[in-house]
């Protein structure tokens, strides 16, 4: 083996380096005694250079001081639907709604902006919630047979969820343990006795808060029978307990209804039968009418049966008995309501009780009242539901006003005064993921004027929803008013993107916009099949949003581009499909012109062996209010679009796949041109993404199904707790079972340099228009970046005509400049910083007056963010300045990442752009601009959740959205300044009289009453705190607007013609 | 002082206080041995017998530093030189070594093949800072040239004991699970199956995921250095003993006085190999992306410098107008190679400061 010079002065370094350690001092005095003269000038500069290395900013006490004034890591708030929901509870008093899932977590919603979630230590699905009546607390029953008791306690004038006391129910020793085996909880109104019914047939006793069993109330099966007159007593009535209710108006009796069919009523005091009914069939649950007078029973062979209660006289037969869906066999009806109305017949709700053989598959809840009956169908199961009615005990009828269903994906709310039984909209809980969630965009501080208009154009489809106020509005909200209107747009596997508000604790949907109306799909045909609808009987209809079948996955949204102050959209799709999309206020029918861009520039020899491109619908398509596409580009091959950037003050919209990227001028509607970065031998690239595209889902999959298994561990510390740097308690535990895991399968990883030749380095990750200097810097001009997955930035110059010749001249480019990043990590970020190292801002900020302008007298400089280093070379010619390697430190790489004005808790009007950046480990960082500091560094996501992780969105205010499930967004913050999460308060003393929501009302007050928060004359005095941005924002929309719609209307005109 | 160039042997005395530079050493050789224009390797056994090159003043100080009393030279006309006798190697093949070149009377070596000069080839591989590790663990710099041979080697998780304070514990460890035949890693026969990686670019790995460490390492991949303690620990280097003279356990490094710490660790950024980022300007030619203006920054030019150099001379990249002179000599001392560097990029308008 040769010895090499330079082998030798490296080590010699090494050396240096490594004695540098100890003090500097030594070091330097060593290297000047040791060397020559010019290893002594190598020296000194090495140790120069470890001196500033010492003096870090992280070790300026100044600094800390200002890094603790902008920067704080909380999770805030998680918005959607839980996932794997298995338990519903509700308060009557307290009309707040709690819903348990598998992992163990309990939540609570009362008014829009109540909320509180807790997490049992045990990682066991909650199998039953119980609010005690007439206090703020409840108790759960997990999987594991245990209770649990917690409580809203007031804490610095907000409410607080936390467990107060857990408890087994422990048999004598050597019983079974289905002797102890819970199946029904009943909370006595006296607020201090838990009922419990078990598997063996006894009801125990225990007394809260101490979860003190008392023996001798015990309610033995034996007891039971010795009532029980002889002919009830042959057959075998016994096994578990299915029902236990209080008398409506006695507390002092209660019902037990036993699995066999046997029910009784209990005298507490006197310890003995009043009265039983005896059914053939086997129990399911048992209502009894408000005034004690009748029991309802539902059974398993989907029946239900009547029973008057007397003490006088048993009864052998029920008095009536119907079987809703017979006469052939059908399912149990597994839960029943039974509530008397004060015009017309009770109210029959049921769960269950479909005919076997034909609808045994559905999901149903069925509402008979007087001639009206219809069977509610769910496209999920059915986990619990409940029947929102009168309070006061002492009132005549029940009055049911609200059906509130918990499906196992979704939260379906029907409101039973209005005809028709419409579904009320429900102002949380959405759920996200009614079609799968592809992808999502946000975008800040939305100007009032566009934000109107999409809740003008939302709330026409949002028309069949009931005007009841939403009924569950237990509470009261005393976080401030959200500092700005923030939109966040998702899109779906199903061709849709939803816009959501995101400016508070509640998720709101505004507005749905679907692109299938484009394309030609099969949809049509079986929508009409559907409208046809299906038998008269039984009187199915279908309810809920949540329906996880896509027509066409090609349809599937990946990129999304809003421009808040234009209101033009792009949205791009699995099958390379581009579209531009403008706001109208109007429903409009209008041809959308379709441009075919070959971004393989005719070159020979490949092969797309993927999915074809969507057809396009040809001809005039009617498009609702809202946003309609007028442009559709389509990619040739139609690979999934990876990149996506839109200019509106140009009107120029770029696009990338993982052959190529291409701009195209949509307003000309001419494509400007075409850059194929496709490696000659990259074949993987052509082969299409079907493969991939298994093996996300497969990864996806898994990566949940772990999620279920550990989300103990990764649960957050509530923001009470202190918002330490970095959480590692947890992790610990989960590194050593991953461990032995490890040691079980070991798993080796391949070492080896990224080259040219791998796949899909053509794969075009990133896209950033910018006005800045290109060329030479005496001018700026318009210019379009490209990032690749293997490290290749490409720049092109843009000569955009001026706005009065903008039709008759064509935009025109060139490319300027190709920098390749020899570690060839994809890049994943591309930001141009002005003069005064600020980020440019986005287009049309500044015509808007929203920004300043960028300074163009100073030098430009380029950030390239790859997923492994991030650099800024200056401008207009290329030279290395300053750079990071954060995969060379810490072996973490760039996930995300994205700008972010950190403004300062402390000193108004102060703030600081900076990264913040996600990384595969699933550590949040803000990294200093321009010079590349790690400024703080927070644990956010478990690190195998790798859709967390592909989720995860930043505002531009240093928050951040990402999935912890399919159906729900992680909210968190970075900074100490925008901080969004629930504050709210729950009064037990204060109880609510008003039984149900006055509907009486027109729909218009209600509706505002309902938005207030977010819009209208609200805002106008919340929006002086984020400063003077947003001053500007309120000053000049309208007539900036203005001017907006009237060149939007010139648009439209150029559309028709 | 003794020269085996045509078995000839000359001895000389020199101030041991004042050494001078090794410029003026090379020519008092030629002079002693009446050779002026004849190029020569020079090289000189140090206390553990191996030999040791002496091409810059600091092998060269060192050299003289340990003479004890006698510094014996080895002086290898370039064309004939046994180049397999210097470097890392000896390491390994200490035995060998010494055999060959110590006692030559004693061993008839087989006429191995000299295929050609060494600066015809590149360094693929090298043990560092023997002198400031435990004995238990080696270094080694994996030089990962362009399209050239992979690095070629895998790595798995795995567990090995520690004493801690509260006793021997089984930790979670990295290892080296297999090497690829022909791979870089391979070749170089400084990494074995099972040997435990203890440190990337020295940035330590215990804590680290498998996945971690895979990113770190292929982050760099171009410029790898690994600590591994080899599972087979027969062929480390043995010392006399950990305290005596630090300088007399150097074995591979030319700077020498504080290397009495045994500090495992080194700052990686200053091991910076820069890769060089190259920038088509106007569909022109691929250039280099020369540092800014130095500014606070600049110290970090001398790695440019290095490094351009580097992959200049594995002609990775496809460029033109940097092709650097300093190639055609590569036993050239380091400082000459720097100087024939800063001279381009001066030309190429980029202001270095050294």
């Amino acid at each position: 083996m040769p010895s090499n010079p330079r082998t030798q002065e490296a080590s010699g370094r090494h050396l240096s380096v490594g004695a540098f350690s100890r003090t500097l001092l030594d070091t330097f005095k060593a290297t000047v005694l040791t060397s020559s003269l010019s290893s002594t000038l190598i020296g000194l500069q090495w140790a120069a250079a470890n001196m500033r290395r010492f003096l870090r900013p992280g070790h300026d006490p100044a600094r800390e001081r200002l890094k603790r004034d902008l920067f704080q890591f909380n999770k805030t708030v998680e918005h959607g639907f839980p996932h794997q929901p298995s338990a519903l509870g509700y308060s009557p008093s307290l009309r707040i709604l709690a819903i348990g899932t598998r992992s163990g977590a309990v939540k609570l919603y009362g008014a829009p902006g109540v909320e509180f979630m807790g997490l049992h230590r045990e990682n066991n699905a909650v199998v039953q919630i119980h609010f005690l009546p007439g206090q703020c607390k409840l108790a759960t029953l997990l999987d594991d047979n245990s209770l649990h008791l917690w409580s809203l306690k007031v804490r610095d004038g907000v409410s607080e969820l936390q467990e107060d006391e857990s408890f087994t129910l422990r048999g004598p020793p050597g019983a079974a343990p289905s002797a102890t085996q819970i199946t029904v909880v009943l909370p006595h109104s006296c607020q201090e006795l838990l009922y419990l019914g078990t598997e063996s047939g006894n009801v125990f006793v225990v007394q809260l808060p101490s979860f003190r069993v008392l023996e001798d109330q015990t309610i033995s099966s034996d007891a039971v029978l010795q009532g029980l007159p002889e002919e009830a007593r042959q057959r075998r009535v016994f096994e578990m307990v299915e029902a236990l209710q209080e008398h409506p108006r006695d507390s002092s009796q209660i019902l037990i209804g036993y699995s066999r069919g046997l029910v009784i009523i209990w005298d507490l005091q006197r310890s003995r039968v009043l009265c039983h009914f005896l059914s053939s069939q086997q129990l399911e649950n048992v209502s009894w009418q408000r005034d004690g007078r009748l029991i309802v029973t539902c059974h398993s062979d989907g029946s239900h049966c009547q029973w008057p209660v007397s003490s006088d006289t048993q009864q052998p037969e029920p008095l009536r008995s119907s079987m809703p869906y017979g006469p052939f066999p059908c399912k149990a009806i597994t839960k029943i309501f039974w509530l008397t109305t004060k015009k017309g017949l009770p109210f029959t709700i049921f769960q269950g009780g479909m005919p076997r053989a034909s609808y045994g598959d559905r999901h149903c809840i069925s509402v008979f009242h007087n001639s009206q009956q219809t069977a509610f169908d769910f496209t999920s199961r059915v986990i619990d539901f409940t029947v929102l009615a009168e309070v006061d005990p002492s009132a005549a009828f029940d009055n049911p006003y609200a059906l509130v269903v918990l499906a196992e994906e979704e939260l379906v709310v029907i409101d039973l005064q209005t005809a028709g039984w419409p579904q009320v909209q429900p102002p949380y809980l959405a759920s996200l993921h009614c079609s799968a969630i592809t992808c999502s965009h946000h975008v800040s501080n939305i100007p009032l004027k566009l934000w109107e208009r999409i809740i003008a154009a939302g709330s026409r489809q949002n028309a069949h929803f009931s005007a009841m106020k939403w009924p569950i509005d237990g509470g009261t909200t005393l976080a401030p008013p959200p500092p700005q209107r923030d939109l966040l747009l998702t899109g779906h596997e199903d061709g849709t993107v939803r816009f959501w508000d995101a400016s508070g604790v509640c998720l709101r949907l505004l507005f749905r916009l679907s692109t299938v109306r484009v394309f030609l799909t099969d949809t049509d045909a079986s929508e009409s099949l559907n409208a046809q609808g299906e038998e008269e009987w039984p009187p199915l209809r279908k309810v809920g949003s949540f329906d996880p079948y896509s027509d066409d996955p090609r349809l599937g949204i990946q990129k999304i581009f809003l421009c808040k102050y234009s209101g033009y959209l792009a949205v791009a799709g699995t099958a390379g499909q581009v579209l531009v999309l403008e706001l109208n206020d109007e429903a409009a029918e209008h041809t959308v012109e379709e441009v075919e861009v070959d971004l393989l520039q005719d070159q020979e020899g490949y092969r797309w062996k993927g999915h074809e491109r969507l057809a396009a619908r040809s001809g005039a398509v009617c498009f609702e209010p809202g946003f309609q596409p007028f442009v559709l580009v389509q990619c040739q091959p139609p690979a999934v679009v990876t990149s996506l950037a839109l200019h509106s003050e140009w009107r120029l919209v770029a696009f990338g796949t993982s052959h190529g990227f291409g701009l195209f001028d949509h307003h000309q509607r001419r494509q400007v041109f075409v850059k194929c970065t496709l490696h000659p031998s990259d074949q993987l690239a052509l082969e299409g993404p079907l493969s991939r595209v298994k093996s996300l889902k497969k990864s996806l999959r898994q990566s949940f199904r772990r999620m279920r298994h550990s989300r103990v561990s990764s649960r957050k510390c509530r923001p009470a707790g202190a918002p330490g740097e970095m959480q590692t308690a947890g992790i610990t535990k989960a590194e050593r079972t991953g461990l032995q895991n490890m040691e079980l399968a070991p798993v080796q990883r391949k070492i080896e340099a990224r080259s040219a030749e791998d796949s899909f380095t053509g794969f075009v990750r990133t896209l950033y228009f910018a006005d800045t200097y290109l060329r030479d810097s005496s001018r700026h001009c318009p210019s379009l970046w490209a990032g690749t997955n293997g490290g290749t930035v490409y720049a092109f110059s843009l000569r955009v005509p001026p706005a009065e010749r903008r039709m008759d001249e064509p935009v025109w480019a060139e490319q300027a400049k190709e920098i390749q990043l020899m570690h060839r990590a994809p890049v994943v970020g591309i930001l141009v910083l002005d003069g005064h190292s600020v980020p440019l801002p986005e287009p049309l900020e500044v015509a808007h007056d929203l920004s300043k302008s960028p300074d163009m007298q100073g030098s430009h400089q380029l950030l390239v963010v790859s997923e492994e280093q991030f650099k800024v070379f200056t401008l207009p010619k290329v030279s290395a300045k300053l750079k990071l390697k954060l995969t060379a430190l810490e072996g973490s790489r760039v996930r995300r990442v994205g700008v972010a004005h950190f403004g300062s808790c402390r000193v108004e009007d102060y703030g600081e752009h900076h990264l913040a950046v996600l990384t595969n480990l699933g550590d949040i960082q803000v990294v200093s601009l321009p010079l590349l500091k790690p400024q703080v560094r927070y644990s956010c996501i478990r690190r195998e959740d790798v859709s967390g992780i592909a989720s995860c969105v930043f505002t531009k205010y240093g928050q951040g959205f990402y999935l912890i499930s399919p159906s729900e967004f992680e909210r968190f913050s970075l900074s100490t300044k925008w901080l969004v999460e629930p504050r709210c308060l729950v009064d037990s003393s204060k109880t609510r009289n008003h039984s149900c929501p006055s509907n009486g009302n027109s729909m218009g007050p209600e509706k505002a009453v309902g938005r207030a928060r977010n819009s209208g004359s609200q805002s106008d005095g919340e929006e002086k705190k984020p400063g003077p941005v947003m001053e500007h924002a309120l000053l000049n929309d309208e007539r900036v607007l203005k001017e907006i719609q009237s060149t939007l209307e010139g648009d439209r005109g150029y559309g028709a013609s | 002082m003794g020269q085996k160039f045509g078995a000839e042997f000359r001895r000389f005395s020199l101030e041991r206080s004042k050494p001078g530079k090794f410029e003026e050493f090379y020519g008092l050789l030629q002079h002693v041995h009446k050779i002026p224009n004849v190029d020569v390797l020079v090289g000189y056994a140090d206390i553990h017998g191996d030999l040791l090159p002496i091409n810059n003043d600091d092998n060269y100080h060192k050299a003289v530093s340990t003479a004890n009393p006698l510094l014996r030279i080895f002086i290898q006309k370039k064309e004939e030189a046994d180049y397999s006798a210097f470097g890392t190697d000896t390491l390994i093949k200490k035995k060998n070594v010494l055999t060959n070149v110590l006692r030559p009377d004693n061993h008839r070596k087989k006429p191995h093949i000299v295929i050609s000069m060494p600066q015809d080839f590149r360094p693929v591989s090298s043990i560092i800072d023997v002198d400031i590790l435990p004995e238990t663990h080696r270094r080694v710099r994996l030089y990962k040239y362009g399209t050239e041979k992979p690095l070629g080697f895998y790595i798995r998780d795995g567990s090995s004991v520690r004493v801690t304070p509260h006793g021997l514990e089984k930790v979670p460890g990295i290892f080296i699970s297999r090497l690829v035949p022909g791979g870089l890693a391979q070749s170089t026969g400084l990494l074995a199956v099972n040997d435990e990686v203890l440190e990337v670019n020295g940035i330590e790995v215990s804590g680290k995921s498998l996945d971690q460490v895979t990113d770190m390492m292929i982050a760099n991949s171009r410029n790898l250095i690994i600590t591994v303690r080899p599972a087979n620990q027969r062929n480390n280097v043995v010392r006399n003993s950990r305290t005596s003279g630090s300088s007399g356990q150097s074995t591979d490094n030319s700077l020498l006085s504080y290397s009495q710490q045994v500090e495992p660790s080194f700052e990686p950024e200053d091991e910076d190999s820069e890769e060089d980022d190259i920038i088509i300007e106007d569909n022109g030619v691929p250039q280099q992306i020369p540092k800014a203006v130095p500014d606070a920054e600049s110290l970090e030019s001398l790695t440019q410098i290095e490094l351009s150099f580097e992959s200049e001379q594995n002609g990775f990249i496809p460029s033109n107008d940097v092709s650097l002179a300093p190639i055609a000599s590569g036993t050239n001392t380091e400082f000459e190679a720097r100087a024939a560097d800063q001279k381009l990029l001066e030309e190429d308008g980029t202001i270095i400061t050294l």
